[in-house]
């Protein structure tokens, strides 16, 4: 019975989003803690170390942590609140169940999980094992990403488990595969600093990856030129020396033409793609019709420009290519991936000092929580679910028979499809708020009500949560022990500063009693973290993601050890391919032939503007946290609707109206931000609100049919002008997000 | 003043092209021990209908500091390396002359406290030998604080100017704008 059972607004009241403020004098004891605890950043993939300090077994604050050797202590606004969770007054302290007509009221953890138990035997006898599904999220550490995969598979027997990086890596992950047949950035950001060119696509990395900026001035500083691929003047496009300002959906026919232009030009590696390449042919073929006139036409960037930044990366000795969601979020986001990588590999500028490609992970762990078996067709390692061999080694490892192992199961947004089919009917999810994170989210709204038993595990009442028959009270990143990988592949160490407070859990022991429950304790009794990560070793041993040289006593001796790292005397591997041996099945690097295609809704007379979504910098992801926290909320309090001046002369909008934006999907009000770094024929919002201010009310569902990630960054709306203006006081509607 | 390790070879340098106007800068400086969590540091849009452009405004400590001089209650001190700070809460009598004569804008006064309060380089940091907050978490270092020769090194397209010029006042500071190469001087009409 998975519907509201009382007001938002009630709800809202008594669960936040509210937001907290540091005391005046800072809390008590952040001039003396009695410890400062080495950690990292709990949000992006940069996973900045910070140290944090903790006092009566509280965090009091934090202090930069210098000696870490990616942010030497710098961090972004994110980071420098993170430590702001852990004393939220909306802070769930213990077990709560839904009561229709009043809200939650707290439940003791033995009602919890016996009610939990139950109801999901209940619906596995009734309609099968796959009705109870399960979705987690990549910011838990890889020990909890590891075990989550094998709880769903071995405790709850189900096929359908999947995660939240389907909404955030997948197109990369399945780029890298076809590819280099490894799913990781080739390089550490220390190759940056002396590439001569660098090409960032799709990557608002000023806002959601701020501390990488360092390295791009540092590359520059030292003669580097930087092209920037985005439909907006971001911060850091600014002092660009290109900035291409592609049409959503328009990357694939820019990075054709890119190539096409190179191949005319003979900006080539013969050398390499001769010997450690296939596909080269095939791939030029299918470019070969396009010239500039058609580039720009599709591309939405002007031919010159295009031609310039195919020179420059052409001709250059030394580069550096990165992408993120602003590529990936498509239906074509798999090939929009494999566009890029082809202008690498066409180079042959990889495997080599100060030469790389890389994908910036948006989700804390979005790195290592893709390598250990959260995905609904991966099993650790990076292993194949499909393949009889991969599917005996880890069937031996967790000790059960391969034939009990389940097969491949729905993606994230697939799931949403099922339980509007009456496929599935329970759910349980842990650190996943797809109610604002999933595209169309009233569709997704309406599948959770249909569910008959739904258990989240969190730490504050998401959007999701909200519709919870019960509600798990679990722990933040710094109340238990771990590792995570950054961006960059390099596994750090996660330390306990604090204990769960009050009647909160650790995630790991809330699984572990739940599996014991389901009957499967044997297989989940793990006195510590590292008892989880030295079986996670096994179990990767010998996949492409391998593990099994990486030691918590490494990590920390290190700072950080990158994967592979195949034995424990092994370094780690910073920098990939440098013996020119790719992990495909032939070892070649592997071009792939992309045709452009345009995305999969495109503008018409009714839907005449493209919208697209993204972030901004002092939020993060669907803001169950940040959305909490004072002082991030005051410097961007609501969505605003980014417009050109043209288009907003257009339709007559002054900066400030209230637009109404409507998509087919929906439809909600948003206040304008008249501004010219916008394409004209585009407009864009911010994602990380729910309810009213939700953005994914309005995106589309579509899927690519590789990777399975929604279509985020394009779909067609109309704008139509309310003629009222937004509020002036912008703060009294940022903690509400009501349906 | 208590004895300090303060380092003199370190300075302070500002370069607003690599602002991308996060807002790090004002937050960690909020955690100051001393700011009550406010912040003494400032960002702005220059003119954001047009440009992500922000520009950060901090105090830049000058040798011969406007504020301190005009000040009828002396609360505003320099120190003997050249910082000036905060001021003297018992001092303070809230008539707001420094915050009108600083010709950078820095001083702003707290209403609620009737005080005037400031950027004084987080003393309690830079005196034990640490960097000031803000200048530490900077993402992009557009803030930086270390010595003229690193940032020299650096840093080869861009000089550090610590001389302005308001009208027929010439004001040098301890904070180093950087500007591109070639410049000495900073001219404010
Ligand atoms: S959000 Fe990302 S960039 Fe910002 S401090 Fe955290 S890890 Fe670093
Ligand atoms: S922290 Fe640095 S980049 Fe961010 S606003 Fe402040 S000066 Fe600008
Ligand atoms: S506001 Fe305070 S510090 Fe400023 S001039 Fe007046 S008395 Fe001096």
């Amino acid at each position: 019975m998975a519907k509201l059972p009382t007001s938002v607004d009630k709800i809202i009241k008594e669960h936040g989003p509210h937001a907290a403020y540091p005391p005046k004098s800072g809390f008590e004891g952040s001039h003396e803690p009695d410890k400062l605890v080495k950690t990292h950043c709990c949000y992006c993939g940069m996973q900045c170390g910070i140290k944090l300090k903790v006092k009566n077994e509280k965090i009091a604050g934090f202090e930069p942590w210098m000696e870490f050797p990616f942010n030497e202590g710098r961090l972004c606004p994110k980071g420098v609140q993170r430590y702001m969770q852990n004393n939220h007054p909306d802070r769930i302290m213990g077990p709560i169940q839904r009561v229709e007509g009043k809200g939650f009221d707290p439940i003791s953890w033995e009602k919890a999980m016996s009610k939990t138990v139950s109801e999901i035997q209940r619906i596995q006898k009734q309609y099968g094992n796959d009705a109870f599904a399960m979705l987690s999220g990549v910011s838990l550490t890889n020990e909890k990403s590891y075990m989550i995969g094998k709880f769903a598979r071995v405790a709850l027997k189900t096929a359908n488990l999947d995660y939240n990086g389907r909404l955030c890596m997948v197109s990369a992950g399945g780029g890298n595969k076809k590819a280099f047949g490894l799913d990781r950035s080739s390089n550490s950001w220390a190759d940056l600093k002396h590439a001569k060119v660098i090409l960032v696509a799709g990557a608002n990395i000023s806002e959601t990856f701020p501390t990488l900026t360092h390295y791009i001035w540092q590359a520059r500083d030292n003669g580097a030129k930087l092209i920037v691929v985005d439909p907006r003047e971001i911060p850091f496009a600014r002092t660009a020396d290109l900035h291409l300002p592609v049409r959503p959906g328009g990357d694939s026919a820019l990075f054709g033409a890119m190539l096409k232009i190179m191949v005319d030009n003979d900006w080539l590696d013969h050398d390499f793609i001769e010997n450690h390449t296939s596909g080269f042919e095939e791939t030029i073929e299918a470019v070969k019709d396009y010239d500039l006139e058609w580039a720009e036409k599709e591309s939405g960037v002007p031919k010159d420009l295009i031609y310039k930044a195919a020179k420059l990366w052409g001709e250059a000795n030394t580069s550096f290519l990165m992408h993120a969601r602003g590529i990936e979020h498509h239906t074509k986001g798999v090939e929009n991936v494999l566009s890029c990588i082809n202008l690498v590999l066409a180079t042959g500028r990889i495997g080599k000092p100060y030469c790389g490609y890389g994908t910036i992970t948006g989700q804390g762990n979005g790195q290592g929580g893709r390598e250990h078996g959260h995905k609904c067709d991966q099993l650790p390692g990076n292993r194949d679910i499909t393949n009889p061999e991969h599917r005996k080694y880890i069937s031996e490892v967790w000790g059960i028979d391969e034939k009990d192992m389940p097969g491949k199961g729905l993606t994230a947004y697939e799931q949403i499809e099922a339980i509007h089919r009456g496929e599935i009917k329970g759910m349980i999810s842990i650190c996943f708020n797809p109610l604002v994170s999933l595209p169309n989210n009233n569709y997704v709204r309406e599948a959770l009500e249909k569910l008959e038993f739904y258990i989240n595990i969190d730490t504050f009442l998401s959007e999701t949560a909200r519709h919870a028959d019960i509600v798990m009270a679990g722990s933040l990143h710094e109340e238990e022990e771990g590792t995570v990988t950054t961006a960059e592949g390099r596994v750090v160490k996660i330390n306990e500063a604090v204990p769960p407070p009050g009647n909160c859990r650790r995630d790991g022991e809330i699984l572990m009693e739940l599996a014991d429950r389901l009957g499967a304790g044997n297989k989940f009794s793990y006195p510590t973290s590292e008892d989880i990560f030295n079986e996670l070793r096994v179990a990767s041993k010998g996949g492409t993601a391998d593990y099994y040289g990486i030691t918590y006593k490494k990590v920390v001796d290190n700072m950080g050890v990158f994967w592979p790292c195949p034995s424990e005397d092994h370094p780690g591997t910073p920098r990939l391919w440098e013996d020119r041996k790719f992990a495909t099945p032939d070892g070649k690097a592997h071009f792939n032939p992309v045709k452009y295609r345009p995305a999969s809704e495109v503008t018409d007379k009714e839907f005449p503007v493209v919208l697209t979504t993204g972030r901004v910098v002092s939020q993060y992801l669907s803001g169950t946290s940040t959305r909490r926290i004072g002082k991030l909320i005051d410097q961007y309090p609501e969505p605003l609707m980014e417009i050109h001046p043209k288009m907003a002369t257009l339709y007559g909008i002054e900066d400030r109206d209230l637009v109404k934006v409507k998509t087919r999907r929906g439809e909600a009000e948003f206040p304008a931000h008249v501004v010219e770094t916008i394409r004209e024929d585009t407009v864009f919002i911010p994602y990380h609100w729910g309810g009213k201010f939700s953005a994914n009310q309005l995106t589309i569902g579509n899927l690519d049919p590789v990777s399975k990630i929604p279509e985020f960054k394009v779909c067609a709306c109309k704008l139509i002008p309310t003629g009222k203006k937004g509020s002036e006081t912008r703060t009294e509607t940022a903690y509400q997000s009501w349906l | 003043m208590p004895e300090t390790n303060y380092d003199q070879e370190m300075a302070f340098f500002v370069d607003m092209q690599r602002c991308i106007g996060c807002h790090a800068c004002e937050m960690a400086c909020a955690e100051c021990e001393t700011n009550g969590q406010e912040s003494m540091i400032h960002v702005h849009y220059v003119d954001r209908a047009k440009s992500p452009q922000t520009t950060v405004q901090v105090c830049m400590h000058c040798e011969d500091p406007t504020c301190a001089n005009v000040c009828p209650a002396d609360a505003i001190h320099q120190d003997e390396f050249g910082v000036v700070h905060s001021a003297n809460t018992s001092r303070c009598i809230g008539c707001s002359n420094c915050v009108l004569a600083c010709p950078f804008g820095v001083p702003k006064k707290e209403e609620k406290a009737e005080l005037m309060m400031k950027c004084n380089m987080c003393y309690d940091r830079t005196s034990a030998g640490l960097k000031p907050m803000c200048a530490t978490v900077c993402p992009s270092q557009a803030l930086y604080y270390g010595t003229r020769e690193e940032i020299e090194r650096m840093r080869p397209d861009s000089v550090p100017v610590n001389s302005f010029k308001f009208g027929a006042q010439e004001v040098n500071t301890k904070v180093n704008i950087m500007m591109p190469k070639g410049t000495h001087q900073l001219v404010v009409e």
